[in-house]
C-alpha cells in the first residue's frame, strides 16, 4: 500500500507537506463535489422545484417546496413504463443473446479448433477496425431489408438485439480467456463422458464467471446508453426506449417534468454502477494496462 | 483414442486419404475422417450464430456501404451505378466543408481539453492517501448518466436565460456567454459537455497505469535532485507514454464519430457551426433520403478512422506481447 509516487513519503510526513497536502485534499474534494456531483444534485432537485422556480434568476439552491408532481407527471405524461421496459426488454436481449451466441463462439475458436477458425477471428477482429457509428445507415439498410429473408427488423426488439451479438471486442475477451483454460481440464471432462456442451456449460462457465461479469456490464451498458442506433431503428413511439423517447418528447413538456424523466432514466444504470462499482472499476483499470 | 496417444508422426493427414480437411484439424489426434467431420460440424455448431450475425451485421454492411457510395440508392427500388457521381456531389455541398471543419476542430479541442484535464486529475489524484474509493466514484458517475441524458442536462445549464452556466459567470462577476446558442461558443460548449461526460473513464485508466510506475524510478530522481515537475517531466510522462498514445488514439476515433451532443443540444447549429460528419451522413440518410451520399460520407469517415483503428490495434498487440 506505501508504495512511493511522486510526493515521497518523507516530504508528506513534515509539518508543511502535512498541511499543502490536506489543502490540496481538500481542493480536490470540493473540485469534484462541484464538477461531478452537484450537477446531478441540480437536475435531482430541480425537478422538485415549481414550473416558475425552475426558471428563476437568481436561481435557488434548494427547493422553496418540494414537490413530487414532477416525477409522477413524468412517470404518466410521458408514458415512462413503456420506455422503460422497452429499454429493459433490448437490454436483457442484447446481453442474453450475446452472452449465449459469442460464448459459444470464442469456445468454439478457442477451444474446438474449427476448420478456417483463424480466417473467422481474423475476420471478426479486423471490425475492431471499422468504427462503429461510420457504418449505421448500411446496418441500417441491412436491418430495413434482411437478405434472402427479406424481413424487416425495424421496430423489433430483434433489430437491437442481433446486431448486438457481432461484437468483436466481448468475443475476442471470452476468447482469449478461454484460451487461459488449460486443455488437459477439458480433456479429463472429455475422458468422463462429458460432451462439448457439457464441457462448456460444466467446466468452462463456472470457471469464466469473472469474464463473463465483465462481459454482462459491457453489454448492458452498451444498449442503454446507446442513442443513434435505436433512433434509426424504432419509428414507433411506443417502442422506442427511454433515451430516443427522451428527446423526442423534450421539445414539448414543461422543464421540471423533463428533468424529472432524466433522473428516472439515469436511476437504473447509476444504481447499477453503485452495486457494481468494484467490479466495474476493477475492469476498467485492468483492460487498459494489459491492452 | 480421446487419450494424447500420438499417431504414428511418419503418417501424414493425407494418408488417412481425408485431403479436404484442413491442416488445423489435423492436430486432433487419430481421428478417422468421419471424427473429423463430426468435430467440424460440432465446431461449426457452436460457431454458427454468432458467425451469421457478424456476416449480417458487420461484414456485409461494410461491404456495402461501398458498394452503395457508387449508387443512385433507393431502400426497395435496388441500386443504378452512378459512379464517383456520390462523391462529387457530397463535396460541394456547403455543408461537406463546414462539417468535417467542425469534427476536426471538436476533436482537436477534445483531445486538448480531453487530455490535459484527466492526466492532471490522475496525477493529483494518485498522490491522495484518504478517500481513494470516494474519488474513483464521483469521477466515473457521469459516465454512467446516459448520453442522451448529459446531453439534455447541459442543454439546460447552457439556457441563455435562466441557465446554470451564466448564473455562475455571473456570481463571479463574468461576462455572460450565448455558449451552445452563440456561433462562436457552440462547438467548445459540446466539447465541454463531451468531456464531462466522459473523462471519468480516462482518469480510471490514467490512475491505473500510474499505479503500475516503480517508485524507485522517482526516489532515483528525487536523489538526483529533481523536483516535482521534472520528476513528472522525466519519469511519469515517459513511463506513461503508451497508455497516453493509446488513449489519444482512442479518444480520436471516439470523438470523430461524435453525434449526441450536436443532435440533442445544438441540432448542428446555430447556422451549420456544430455540423459533425456523422450528423451529415445521418441528414443524408434520413433527410434527404440520399443513402449513395450518406454511403460516400460514410466510406471517408471510415477510410480516415480505419488508419487510426489500425494503428491502435498494432499498438495494442505489441504491448500484450511485450508484457
Amino acid at each position: 500500500m506505501s508504495t512511493r509516487t511522486l510526493v515521497s513519503p518523507l516530504t508528506l510526513a513534515r509539518p508543511r507537506g502535512r498541511a499543502a497536502y490536506w489543502t490540496v485534499f481538500s481542493g480536490v474534494v470540493l473540485l469534484f463535489a462541484l464538477a461531478f456531483l452537484f450537477p446531478v444534485y441540480w437536475m435531482v432537485t430541480g425537478a422538485m422545484k415549481s414550473p416558475d422556480e425552475v426558471t428563476r434568476t437568481p436561481p435557488t439552491l434548494v427547493p422553496h417546496h418540494w414537490h413530487l408532481s414532477g416525477y409522477i407527471d413524468a412517470w404518466d405524461l410521458m408514458d415512462l413504463p413503456t420506455h422503460l421496459w422497452n429499454t429493459v426488454v433490448q437490454a436483457t436481449g442484447a446481453w442474453l443473446l450475446q452472452l449465449v451466441f459469442c460464448t459459444a463462439a470464442a469456445y468454439a475458436l478457442s477451444k474446438l479448433k474449427p476448420a478456417f477458425g483463424k480466417v473467422i477471428l481474423g475476420g471478426i477482429l479486423a471490425t475492431l477496425m471499422v468504427p462503429t457509428q461510420a457504418l449505421v445507415v448500411p446496418k441500417y439498410l441491412t436491418v430495413a431489408d434482411l437478405p434472402v429473408l427479406h424481413t424487416s427488423l425495424l421496430n423489433s426488439p430483434l433489430g437491437i438485439w442481433l446486431p448486438a451479438v457481432a461484437n468483436a471486442f466481448n468475443l475476442y475477451l471470452l476468447k482469449r480467456f478461454f484460451d487461459q483454460i488449460p486443455r488437459d481440464v477439458l480433456e479429463a471432462a472429455e475422458i468422463d463422458g462429458a460432451g462439448r456442451l457439457r464441457t462448456l456449460w460444466s467446466i468452462v462457465l463456472p470457471m469464466s464467471r469473472p469474464v463473463l461479469g465483465v462481459v454482462s456490464i459491457f453489454a448492458l451498458v452498451a444498449v442503454w446508453q446507446d442513442f443513434l442506433w435505436p433512433l434509426m431503428v424504432f419509428s414507433d413511439t411506443d417502442k422506442q426506449p427511454i433515451s430516443v423517447a427522451l428527446v423526442q418528447l423534450s421539445q414539448n413538456i414543461q422543464l421540471t417534468v423533463l428533468i424529472a424523466a432524466m433522473v428516472i432514466a439515469s436511476i437504473p444504470m447509476v444504481v447499477m454502477f453503485l452495486v457494481f462499482q468494484r467490479h466495474i472499476i476493477a475492469g476498467i483499470s485492468a483492460g487498459s494496462t494489459k491492452g | 483414442m480421446k487419450t494424447a496417444s500420438k499417431p504414428p508422426a511418419a503418417l501424414p493427414p493425407a494418408a488417412v486419404g481425408v485431403p479436404e480437411v484442413p491442416r488445423s484439424a489435423g492436430r486432433r489426434n487419430g481421428g478417422t475422417w468421419r471424427r473429423r467431420l463430426a468435430d467440424q460440424s460440432r465446431a461449426y455448431a457452436f460457431l454458427i450464430g454468432g458467425l451469421l450475425c457478424f456476416a449480417l451485421f458487420s461484414w456485409y454492411p461494410a461491404i456495402r456501404a461501398v458498394v452503395i457510395a457508387f449508387q443512385k440508392y433507393t431502400p426497395g427500388s435496388g441500386g443504378e451505378w452512378v459512379g464517383t457521381a456520390n462523391f462529387t456531389r457530397v463535396f460541394h455541398d456547403p455543408e461537406f466543408t463546414a462539417a468535417w471543419r467542425n469534427t476536426l476542430t471538436f476533436t482537436v479541442l477534445a483531445l486538448a481539453i480531453g487530455f490535459a484535464v484527466p492526466f492532471v486529475m490522475a496525477l493529483v489524484l494518485n498522490e491522495l492517501r484518504h478517500a481513494k474509493a470516494f474519488f474513483r466514484v464521483v469521477v466515473y458517475l457521469p459516465v454512467m448518466i446516459p448520453p442522451v441524458v448529459s446531453a439534455l442536462l447541459w442543454k439546460w445549464f447552457y439556457d441563455p436565460g435562466a441557465g446554470l452556466a451564466n448564473e455562475v459567470l455571473r456570481a463571479l462577476h463574468l461576462p455572460t456567454s450565448n455558449w451552445s446558442n452563440g456561433a462562436d461558443t457552440a462547438l467548445v460548449s459540446l466539447v465541454i459537455v463531451a468531456t464531462w461526460a466522459n473523462l471519468g473513464g480516462t482518469v480510471l485508466i490514467y490512475l491505473a497505469a500510474l499505479q503500475s510506475i516503480p517508485g524507485e524510478l522517482y526516489e532515483a530522481a528525487e536523489l538526483d535532485g529533481a523536483n516535482i515537475w521534472q520528476r513528472v517531466r522525466h519519469v511519469t510522462i515517459p513511463q506513461t507514454r503508451f497508455i497516453i498514445l493509446m488513449l489519444m488514439l482512442l479518444q480520436i476515433i471516439a470523438t470523430m464519430q461524435v453525434f449526441t451532443e450536436p443532435f440533442v443540444i445544438t441540432g448542428g447549429g446555430p447556422e451549420d457551426k456544430t455540423v459533425t460528419v456523422l450528423y451529415l451522413i445521418y441528414k443524408y440518410a434520413f433527410l434527404y433520403n440520399d443513402f449513395g451520399g450518406a454511403c460516400a460520407l460514410s466510406v471517408m469517415l471510415l477510410v480516415l478512422l480505419g488508419v487510426f483503428s489500425a494503428l491502435y490495434l498494432r499498438l495494442t498487440r505489441s504491448e500484450g506481447e511485450d508484457a
